[in-house]
């Protein structure tokens, strides 16, 4: 059974991810359709709009345990889909950003296989290192 | 024409072949690509949030040293123009970000510049037409597999190179070269991108599922406008080539390349890298000029 709570509703956590992410999560009425055309929801274990429901009912610690923050590639399919104009993109990257400022990686630089640094493009690089290297 | 160019990291150097065969072709078509004085990594990411002002300077330096070469800008990477288009937005319509951003880069820049992809000076300033006018080895029967990804159209209100869902303007450029662009549902999808870097396993199913889709059409040929979804395909092909029944691979070139041979480029000079999936045997085979 979920307890819900005002206080987790209207939380300074969630405020503080709004701000960040710059999302308004209550916009969410929860169509599915960012699941729907997410290219990686199969490998995660809360799927886009689930994160969104999450974030309205305050759920903070679910979500931010989740692999959806650094399984999502940022393709803004769920954007451009998405009939309220929610990206579930900008507030995985909120939530991303936040693991990051607290030193919590998705990648180790010692560990980036030597044949990736070698043989990958610059971008691919750069922009690993952006997003899952704090 | 001159137009200001701006390649970007990894058409410095991984990409090669995207950038010597895009200038040859420009200077065919009467066009030259002045690259800028002083460019820098865009970052290779535009943030999502807006929080993240400080992923913004990178790009926003390149444009603030863009606007002193002339009013506009053009990219080839797929990536370059998504961030850089963006973060021009960002500067024009935001004028607190704006302030903070030129504060931190000691410019003052105010997103004034027009940000362009060479498919859209193809396009609006010479006119496909005019393309197909010096052709000199039509593509023809080769069967081109048009693949977007998401930079180049995703979000439509920020890009607008064109629609977001159905784009067309890779298979104009395709049927003005000669070729026969084949529809295939995963045009618009993503490649894997940065997860290059972690997880292999999600980058060969998204890449594998965009090479499935376009080969199961018909596709002799894969073109892109981005050397991570290039990277990506390629690398995934020999597993995708195992893992799937009757699957069998086919060249990922960048569209300059095919552009260039059309125009009657060396083939040599074109820069088609070392691949077991080699554009130049297809081309051979089916172009007879």
């Amino acid at each position: 059974m979920i307890k819900l709570s005002n206080d987790d509703i209207k939380s300074s956590v969630v405020q503080r991810i709004e701000r960040i992410s710059g999302e308004d999560f209550k916009k969410c009425y929860q169509c599915g359709n960012c699941s729907g055309g997410c290219p990686v929801s199969y490998a995660m274990d809360v799927q886009p709009h689930q994160v969104m429901r999450m974030l309205q009912l305050g759920r903070v610690d679910e979500v931010m345990n989740a692999n959806s923050i650094w399984v999502c590639v940022g393709c803004l399919q769920c954007y451009s889909r998405c009939p309220k104009g929610c990206s579930v993109a900008s507030a995985l990257e909120g939530l991303r950003q936040i693991h990051l400022r607290r030193s919590e990686e998705a990648q180790k630089v010692s560990e980036i296989p030597v044949a990736f640094l070698k043989k990958a493009p610059q971008q691919a690089i750069v922009c690993g290192f952006r997003k899952l290297v704090s | 024409m001159k137009i200001p160019y701006y390649p970007g990291c990894t058409l410095n150097t991984f990409a090669k072949g995207f950038d010597s065969s895009a200038r040859q072709s420009a200077q065919t078509l009467g066009f030259e690509l002045s690259e800028l004085k002083q460019w820098n990594c865009c970052g290779a990411a535009f943030p999502l949030t807006p929080d993240n002002v400080m992923g913004l300077t990178a790009p926003a330096k390149v444009l603030a040293n863009a606007s002193k070469d002339g009013a506009e800008v053009m990219t080839l990477c797929s990536v370059c123009y998504n961030v850089l288009k963006r973060t021009n937005k960002v500067i024009r319509d935001h004028r607190e970000r704006r302030r903070v951003i030129n504060g931190f880069i000691e410019e003052d820049y105010d997103g004034s510049l027009s940000v362009i992809h060479y498919l859209e000076v193809l396009r609006d300033k010479i006119g496909f037409d005019k393309v197909t006018a010096a052709v000199k080895r039509p593509l023809k029967g080769v069967k081109t597999a048009c693949y977007y990804g998401c930079m180049l159209l995703r979000p439509f209100e920020d890009m607008g190179i064109d629609k977001a869902e159905a784009p067309v303007i890779f298979e104009d450029l395709m049927k003005s070269l000669g070729a026969e662009p084949v529809e295939f549902p995963n045009k618009i999808e993503c490649c894997g991108a940065h997860l290059a870097m972690n997880n292999e396993d999600v980058v060969t199913r998204l890449s594998g599922n965009v090479m499935k889709s376009a080969v199961g059409m018909g596709a002799d040929i894969i073109v892109t406008s981005c050397p991570l979804c290039q990277y990506n395909l390629e690398k995934s092909q020999a597993r995708v080539e195992a893992e799937t029944p009757g699957y069998k691979g086919v060249p990922i070139v960048y569209f300059t390349q095919l552009l260039g041979y059309a125009l009657g480029q060396d083939v040599e000079g074109l820069g088609f890298g070392e691949s077991k999936w080699d554009a130049r045997e297809l081309l051979k085979g089916k172009v007879t000029a």
